[in-house]
């Protein structure tokens, strides 16, 4: 029968181990931390008042369309300084069906060189 | 050698047929390569089943003399006929495309922005 | 009627059910849509309670049962009767319950996210035969039995792909599709025939207990690796999975995870079931290093591990399609389930081998319930907005509260975020691949904190933003959705919370029957089955 002791324990790999309520109790102890962090803060915050809007160093507000970054402008630099391997992989997605034929043989050959002959 | 011609043929025909999924750009001519790898796994399982001098394997009172192996028939059986359904699945969708995009060339189809 | 006797018929029961609730489909859609709709759900409930009354039983006992089909007169040389014989062991069992999970999410998801649609009775149809056709491929003892049951799931699949024939792109995937699924399975067949024509037998214990590993065996195992590896989706021959999951709808690629995890169940099964006794047999000496068969297999796997799990991340980085960008993200996931066993294999015997299998089967279920989720959230946020596309959406967290949620619990177990399932057997996979060499496991990591890269874009630029004026109206999905999401959510954060008690109750059987085959053979050779 499975016993209540079955669902606390650890998980134990050779150099470790892994306990979801460790973790939990450590999660909760790091937020009561930023609880008392926070409690520091400045109590001057009013709501609806000047000090809400948003601020774009003195520029007007762009309309709710234009202030939401899209979700191809996000992470362009990594993007960009990787361009050559993008280059690469769209080279290899070309979406022909006989490419994708084509790669299952060159893989099917390439095991038979090393299971087959060696 | 006779009897390595069937194997040959085997051989042959998957080979054609992989030629002719890998390098023509026709979505029938996709499908009939298609078929052909399909006939020349068929004719594989059936060159299985035959014995020199055997005759088909069915009892029918006589004195027993050898007989071809009746197990890869029925997987042929059994395997022509999902080829079959394969087979009618692969054209209608081609049928759809062709209403689609008005050409059977494997370079243009599905490649508009939505 | 007991309960024994019901565990005694449950293989043959987990099959028959969903076929025959395929064929009645139609006839109850004629009387009711609604009645329909419940008469597949309780189908598919009915098989799920079957399915895990034969796991249970067999996790507890630890036996592995068989069902036979056909007659017991031997026939061929060796005293071996030709039949079909369904045989579960752990590793069928732990499969059958991933299968039964999709498969009720799926249906119950249907429910709202079909609604609108038209043809519903064949959908229904075919999501049963496709549910029959994998139980099917997981419990058989049989390989021409394998092939078939292969050939009716991609069959079903392909057709839901291309179920919303309207788009032109749905259809050309079903047809890419159907071409690479029939190919592998075309090879699938001929690697079947030649192992017949050497052994005159087609049931896996039997041709496991009998095998040589000759020339001709080795060109069967190449081409059955080959065969399902592209089935399962590993790159190289990854590309039709971006596509058929990017453009079926959302609750059928739920159920094509599924169908990719059982290709791969299938490679498990024919690489260290059929070939079990082979692999560490020395194949060759040069100088001092003798070669094996695990040990060039394994290496082999980990370089197609490594490129899987790089080109998948890569791609999913780039992606503006949400499904698409999903389906990149399974590939990776993928990718990190046979690195496991790549490492498993290269170290087989020791103990950080068997923590790799480990790490590697625990990994099958959670990928399956993570990515299964994803996209359901995709599904949903289409259902809200019908937008596919990242760059039209933004601010949906604002109305959608409760998909934001599933969608964070999903995001969180795919990159491996602790405390989600997803994180437990990650750290399983990055231990044991460390101990075969530190560098694979780098790149492993590298690689986990790139998808929750790829996924902190996805979480900002759909939920998070102003709300748009556009999606005003936009009210969260009906309650059959959350519902689905809901199941694989519990799953997750279940999976997540008790790691241990999952390795030890699921996981480790399945493991066990990876490693060691000489049970799943003797049950059937030694003269346990009549």
């Amino acid at each position: 029968m499975i016993s209540i002791y079955d669902f606390i324990e650890t998980l134990t790999t050779d150099s470790g181990f892994w306990n979801p309520l460790i973790w939990g109790v450590a999660i909760v102890i790091a937020f009561l931390i930023v609880y008392i962090i926070r409690g520091f803060g400045n109590k001057g915050y009013k709501k609806e008042t000047e000090q809400t809007k948003v601020f774009l160093s003195g520029n007007p507000e762009y309309k709710e369309e234009k202030m939401h970054v899209k979700a191809s402008n996000l992470y362009w630099g990594f993007t960009e300084s990787l361009k050559w391997v993008y280059k690469v992989l769209d080279k290899m997605h070309t979406g022909n069906v006989s490419d994708y034929v084509l790669w299952f043989v060159i893989i099917m050959g390439t095991l038979f060189i090393i299971l087959g002959v060696i | 050698m006779i009897y390595n011609i069937p194997y040959i043929a085997v051989v042959a025909l998957i080979l054609i047929g992989l030629y002719a999924v890998i390098f023509k750009r026709n979505l029938i001519k996709i499908v009939i390569g298609i078929t052909l790898i399909e006939s020349g796994v068929n004719l594989f399982l059936i060159t299985l089943a035959y014995r020199q001098d055997s005759i088909a394997p069915i009892y029918h009172g006589e004195i027993s003399r050898l007989m071809s192996l009746p197990v890869p028939h029925a997987l042929t059986l059994t395997s022509i006929v999902i080829g079959v359904a394969v087979l009618a699945l692969m054209l209608s969708l081609v049928i759809h495309i062709y209403r689609h995009y008005g050409t059977l060339d494997a370079r243009k189809i599905g490649r508009e922005e939505e | 009627m007991n309960l024994e006797t019901i565990i005694t018929h449950s293989p043959a029961l987990i099959v028959a059910v969903p076929l025959l609730g395929a064929f009645l489909t139609p006839l109850v859609g004629k009387i009711n849509d609604k009645l329909r709709n419940v008469f597949v759900i309780l189908t598919v409930g009915l098989t799920t309670f079957f399915v895990f009354l034969l796991a249970n039983d067999i996790f507890s006992s630890g036996n592995i049962r068989t069902y036979v089909f056909g007659g017991g007169t031997p026939i061929t040389d060796g005293g071996f009767a030709i039949r079909i014989l369904f045989e579960v062991d752990g590793l069928n069992a732990f499969m059958a319950i991933i299968a039964s999970i999709l498969a009720l999410a799926c249906v119950i998801y249907s429910w709202a996210f079909m609604k609108e649609n038209t043809g519903l009775d064949k959908y229904y149809t075919l999501i049963l035969l496709m549910v029959a056709g994998m139980f099917g491929m997981i419990l058989t003892g049989d390989m021409f039995n394998f092939f078939v049951f292969l050939e009716i799931t991609s069959i079903s699949s392909c057709v839901l792909i291309a179920f919303w024939t309207n788009k032109g792109k749905a259809v050309d995937a079903g047809f890419k599709y159907i071409v690479i699924s029939a190919t592998g399975a075309l090879f699938i067949l001929f690697a079947i025939a030649i192992l017949y024509s050497q052994y005159n037998a087609l049931n896996m214990a039997f041709l496991a207990n009998s095998i040589q590993y000759t020339f001709l065996d080795k060109i069967a195992l190449v081409l059955l690796i080959a065969g399902l590896a592209m089935k399962a989706g590993i790159v190289p021959m990854h590309m039709w999975l971006p596509d058929a999951y990017g453009r079926a709808p959302s609750s059928v690629t739920l159920i094509l995870v599924g169908a990719t995890q059982v290709s791969l169940y299938g490679v498990l099964r024919m690489t260290f079931t059929l070939y079990g006794s082979q692999l560490t047999i020395p194949l060759k000496q040069i100088g001092d290093t003798s070669i094996t068969m695990n040990g060039l297999l394994g290496i082999t796997l980990i370089a197609l591990a490594l490129i899987t799990i790089l080109v998948g991340v890569l791609m999913a980085l780039k992606q503006t399609d949400f499904k698409r960008l999903i389906a990149f993200a399974a590939v990776g996931e993928i990718g990190y389930i046979v690195l496991a066993i790549g490492a498993g294999l290269t170290a087989m015997g020791t103990s950080y081998g068997n923590m790799a299998f480990r790490g590697g089967i625990f990994h099958i279920i959670n990928d399956a319930l993570d990515v299964g989720l994803l996209f359901l959230v995709a599904g949903a946020i289409y259902y809200a907005t019908k937008q596919t596309s990242l760059n039209q959406m933004g601010g949906l967290s604002r109305n959608m509260k409760y998909t934001t949620v599933f969608f964070l619990i999903g995001l969180l177990a795919v990159a491996g975020m602790p405390p989600m399932n997803g994180f437990a057997s990650k750290l399983l996979i990055y231990q044991s691949t460390y101990q075969v060499n530190p560098i694979i496991a780098i790149v492993a990591i590298l690689c986990s904190i790139l998808l929750l890269a790829v996924f902190v874009k996805v979480f900002h630029s759909a939920f998070l933003g102003p709300k748009l004026p556009k999606f005003k109206d936009v009210k969260d999905v009906p309650k059959s959705m959350l519902l689905a999401m809901g199941i694989i959510a519990c799953f997750i954060i279940f999976f997540g919370l008790f790691p241990e008690f999952v390795v030890n109750n699921l996981v480790k059987p399945a493991a066990d029957a990876i490693i060691n085959n000489t049970n799943y053979i003797t049950t059937v050779i030694g003269g346990a089955v009549p």
